[in-house]
């Protein structure tokens, strides 16, 4: 049922699956608290992560233990840092994307209603590469849980959260319901405002040449990211496509080579065994693409949209603050409510100050785990693929041999 | 008389009378030729085996032996083949063991000289040599006897609408039937198929399957009349002038069409009466279109008395061959445009890349990331270059092979209206029969001779038409075996230049990815 050459085993998580994967960050991992998704089950539609923790704090009931968890709850887990008004200076690390199985699923059910019309070596190989891109998007989908967990866990403030704890803990249900559409709604409109607001925010000239720098830089970088993103999924998809053809290429001449037994026929049947495994490489090679290139890119698009909202937060306090400032200097020049307005005042100082500091720490970091990220992605996905050319090499060479040799 | 026919057995399908030594055994009603058909019919080995003998049959030889030298009449002492051919040859002529021959044959083909395009070999309507000496002597001469073809130089000519391109045709032999050694003509579109329906209509070359030329495009030509010179004009013309040179290549191959005068022709008259019958909207077009229907209908009406399951089975494997080989190209066909479609993701994305290097604040990583781009940018154009291999190697390969299915289609279906033919005029005749018999009867002894006279006309074209047919039956199946040897050659070594084509672009992918891994490395 798996396909060759990806990890397989007879669960879904090989031993190489296991342990912090940290694909897209480069994360220290340290005794006291480790997080791991050790298993996944997909149902119907929706996928429960065994999240496996491990540690040595005092505030758990043990060291080691287990819970099950959906995908709605880490949403509520990640939603409640960005509510947490104490969290307003760290960049909180971006929510999973939701499991999407859907298109998968779509052309299961398509290959299913087209048995009829196909050889049946035709259709398991379908089957066995629909079902091979079903696993890869699974994994993948555990992978990016499992990287939030991680970076919760590693960042020296949230993962002293109350709601973390409870999240890797309480092994009932946490009831967390998905947003009713009221909420939904709700949603749409703080993100407007947001955006709105966003704009009039970023518009004030930041006395802080620091700060100043990393909103322009953030600004483009994360567009351009986007556009990357973006186009790089493109690419790897019409990768994906020509290995497609290979595939059926490679049925067609082991048609052609199984209507006689003459040299040709021969011929075209070591031909259709050439593509059927260099097509195996150039889907590998795609895939590998696509985790090390094209999740790497999605990740930071997530991760300097967090920023931004970071810088969005630091903005806002700031341009409360001189609120603040005005109004207290409004207040002292009517001389009523000095003491609220000094408070207010006061307040506002102290909450900027503290964004302002934690922020600076905070984007330093995102550079640090950006620029080590990109390089072991990069220099992984160079070996990958010298890997796999130097294999599609090597086939195309013991193919040619052969085929010179017979005729 | 049979010693003679022996050593020069008429050159049976083309009825070429331009060749010395060889036209006195052709006259108006070719009796002789009958004879050794009928001797030939007769002869054990030849029906058994479905295989004329080599010595009686000039193309066999040559068709085995496609890219060497055939031998040839003894009166021209030219062409001959290698040393072991030369042997294999007298064996066959003395012991008339077609058996030994053929089989011997076959792994001379591999041993011999490889890397001849499918051109160059030639074939001579004459006998083989009979003794060894000769054919050692000719052995020197070997090398002489090729008809080069290319097709090169796409001009626009005229302007407008009435615009065509005009293509340099350019061959190279050293046969004694072409006036010189090396020469040229410019040739156009319309010329090629004018020389195609030439040869289709000729009686003589009935059985044999003319390579069909490439199709007609009128939105390929309109736009390159109209004068635009993007990528796929260019690709168009490119396209046309390769498929000419394949189909030109393919007919000179040919034992029978490269002695045949229109061919010649083609090949060497400067100026070529212009082919107009090949208009798609033209009279002859539409009575074209009309025979074909009429030819459908007949086929579907008529079922031939096989006696031979052998033509049946090829049918079957042919119509089957045909499907299996439309199927692959629209798979290729496929693969091609998803590679097209690859190398324009990524050179957007290669773009994309490098804006990301640029607003990349981290020295190194921006780096890396412009280098990153450059790879993708060299990915492009390998991309680029892995479509047109997979294009011009395996999909006209395929195309080429689904029309040329189609023809060998139709050399059976000429079989079968030979066989029509000869039925008929034994149905008539018998009517003639009836009509003398009744005559006889009615006592008329004037019209009683005319009858006869009828019948006797008659007794002669069924015989003339069943000979015919059984000439047909055995052209075909000399083709047949032609057609899948060389179809074997050219399948493997298209094949073989594709996958190296791929190797190559493997090595140079390899190359740029190990100029990128230190970039990468370097990241700090």
């Amino acid at each position: 049922m798996m396909q060759e050459g990806l990890d397989d085993g007879p669960d879904f998580l090989s031993e190489e699956d296991r342990g912090p994967r940290a694909v897209n960050v480069d994360l220290e991992m340290d005794a006291t608290l480790q997080v791991d998704i050790s298993d996944a089950l997909s149902e119907r539609d929706k996928v429960k992560f065994t999240v496996h923790t491990k540690s040595t704090l005092p505030n758990f009931k043990q060291n080691e233990f287990s819970v099950v968890r959906q995908h709605e709850e880490f949403i509520w887990l990640h939603d409640s840092f960005v509510e947490n008004e104490d969290y307003a200076g760290y960049i909180i690390p971006p929510a999973p994307p939701r499991p999407d199985f859907d298109a998968s699923r779509e052309k299961l059910q398509k290959l299913g209603e087209g048995e009829g019309s196909m050889t049946k070596e035709e259709f398991t190989k379908m089957k066995q590469e629909l079902e091979a891109e079903y696993l890869a998007i699974f994994k993948k989908t555990v992978a990016m849980h499992e990287v939030f967990l991680c970076r919760v866990a590693a960042h020296p403030v949230l993962r002293k959260d109350l709601n973390f704890h409870v999240f890797l803990e309480y092994n009932q249900d946490l009831s967390v319901r998905g947003k009713n559409k009221k909420e939904k709604l709700e949603d749409f409109f703080k993100n407007v405002v947001k955006s709105a607001d966003g704009v009039l925010v970023a518009g004030v000239k930041d006395v802080d040449d620091f700060f100043e720098h990393e909103k322009t830089f953030l600004l483009e970088y994360h567009n351009r990211v986007k556009d990357s993103s973006a186009k790089c999924d493109r690419m790897i998809r019409s990768h994906k496509n020509a290995a497609d053809d290979m595939n059926r290429i490679a049925s067609s001449l082991y048609t052609l080579g199984t209507q006689d037994s003459t040299d040709l026929c021969k011929f075209f049947l070591k031909v259709s065994e050439l593509f059927e495994k260099t097509r195996k490489i150039e889907a590998r090679v795609a895939a590998d693409e696509d985790l090390k290139l094209a999740d790497l890119l999605k990740y930071y698009l997530r991760e300097s949209q967090a920023a931004k909202d970071l810088l969005y937060r630091r903005s806002r306090s700031l341009v409360d603050y001189e609120n603040a400032n005005k109004a207290l200097d409004k207040a002292r020049a009517k001389n009523r409510d000095v003491m609220q307005a000094e408070n207010n005042q006061q307040l506002c100082c102290h909450k900027f100050e503290k964004i302002s500091e934690s922020a600076k720490q905070e984007l330093i970091d995102f550079k640090t785990r950006r620029v080590a990220a990109f390089r072991k992605n990069l220099v992984e996905l160079a070996e990958l693929e010298l890997k796999h050319a130097k294999g599609n090499l090597q086939l195309l060479q013991s193919c040619l041999g052969v085929l010179k040799g017979n005729t | 008389m049979a010693t003679s026919s022996d050593r020069n057995p008429p050159p049976f399908p083309a009825t070429d009378v331009s060749k010395p030594g060889l036209s006195d055994l052709l006259d108006g009603d070719s009796d002789e030729g009958d004879d050794i058909f009928v001797s030939n019919r007769t002869s054990p080995l030849f029906v058994s085996r479905g295989v004329s003998q080599p010595e009686r049959v000039r193309e066999e030889p040559a068709d085995l032996f496609s890219q060497e030298e055939a031998g040839t009449d003894t009166a021209r002492s030219n062409g001959v083949n290698s040393d072991d051919d030369n042997d294999l040859f007298a064996e066959a002529q003395s012991d008339l063991d077609t058996n030994t021959s053929s089989s011997a044959v076959q792994p001379h083909i591999s041993s011999s000289s490889g890397p001849r395009p499918a051109s160059s070999f030639q074939q001579n309507p004459a006998a083989m040599q009979h003794t060894s000496l000769e054919q050692l002597e000719e052995e020197e001469a070997k090398d002489s006897f090729d008809v080069d073809v290319a097709v090169t130089n796409p001009e626009k000519v005229g302007d407008g609408m009435n615009a065509y391109v005009a293509y340099k045709v350019f061959t190279r032999s050293s046969l004694p039937l072409f006036k010189s050694k090396a020469f040229s003509v410019r040739r156009r579109f319309s010329d090629f198929l004018g020389l195609y329906e030439k040869l289709s209509a000729k009686q003589t070359l009935h059985g044999c399957i003319i390579p069909p030329p490439p199709e007609k495009s009128v939105v390929g030509m309109t736009k390159v009349k109209v004068g635009m010179d993007d990528p796929s004009s260019v690709e168009f013309v490119e396209r046309r002038r390769a498929a000419l040179e394949r189909y030109l290549q393919r007919v000179v191959s040919h034992p029978s069409l490269v002695q045949d005068p229109d061919v010649r022709e083609f090949l060497e008259k400067d100026d070529l009466p212009r082919a107009v019958n090949t208009q798609t909207l033209s009279g002859a077009g539409f009575l074209k279109m009309i025979n074909r229907a009429s030819d459908a209908v007949n086929k579907m009406t008529i079922k031939m008395n096989e006696s031979d399951t052998w033509f049946e089975d090829k049918l079957q494997e042919v119509e089957a061959e045909e499907q299996q080989l439309r199927k692959l190209h629209s798979v290729v066909d496929s693969l091609v445009n998803h590679r097209k479609e690859l190398c324009g993701n990524t050179a957007i994305f290669a773009k994309s890349m490098a804006m990301l290097g640029n607003s990349e604040d981290n020295t190194a990583l921006s780096r890396a990331l412009s280098q990153l781009a450059e790879v993708e940018d060299k990915m492009e154009q390998l991309h680029q270059e892995q479509a047109a291999s997979d294009f011009f190697i395996l999909a006209e390969l395929l195309a080429d092979y689904i029309r040329l299915l189609g023809a060998v289609r139709g050399c059976l279906d000429q079989r079968m209206r030979a066989w029509q033919r000869w039925q008929e005029a034994q149905s008539t005749l018998q009517k003639k029969r009836e009509t003398e018999a009744k005559l006889l009867w009615a006592n008329k002894p004037d019209k009683l001779q005319q009858a006869k006279d009828e019948i006797t006309e008659w007794e002669t074209k069924v015989t003339q038409y069943e000979r015919d047919f059984d000439r047909i039956g055995m052209t075909v199946r000399k083709e047949f075996l032609r057609f899948e040897k060389d179809k074997a050659k050219d399948f493997k070594s298209q094949i073989i230049k594709y996958l190296e084509a791929m190797m190559k672009s493997q090595q140079r992918f390899i190359k740029f990815w190990e100029a990128f891994l230190p970039e990468a490395k370097a990241i700090a």
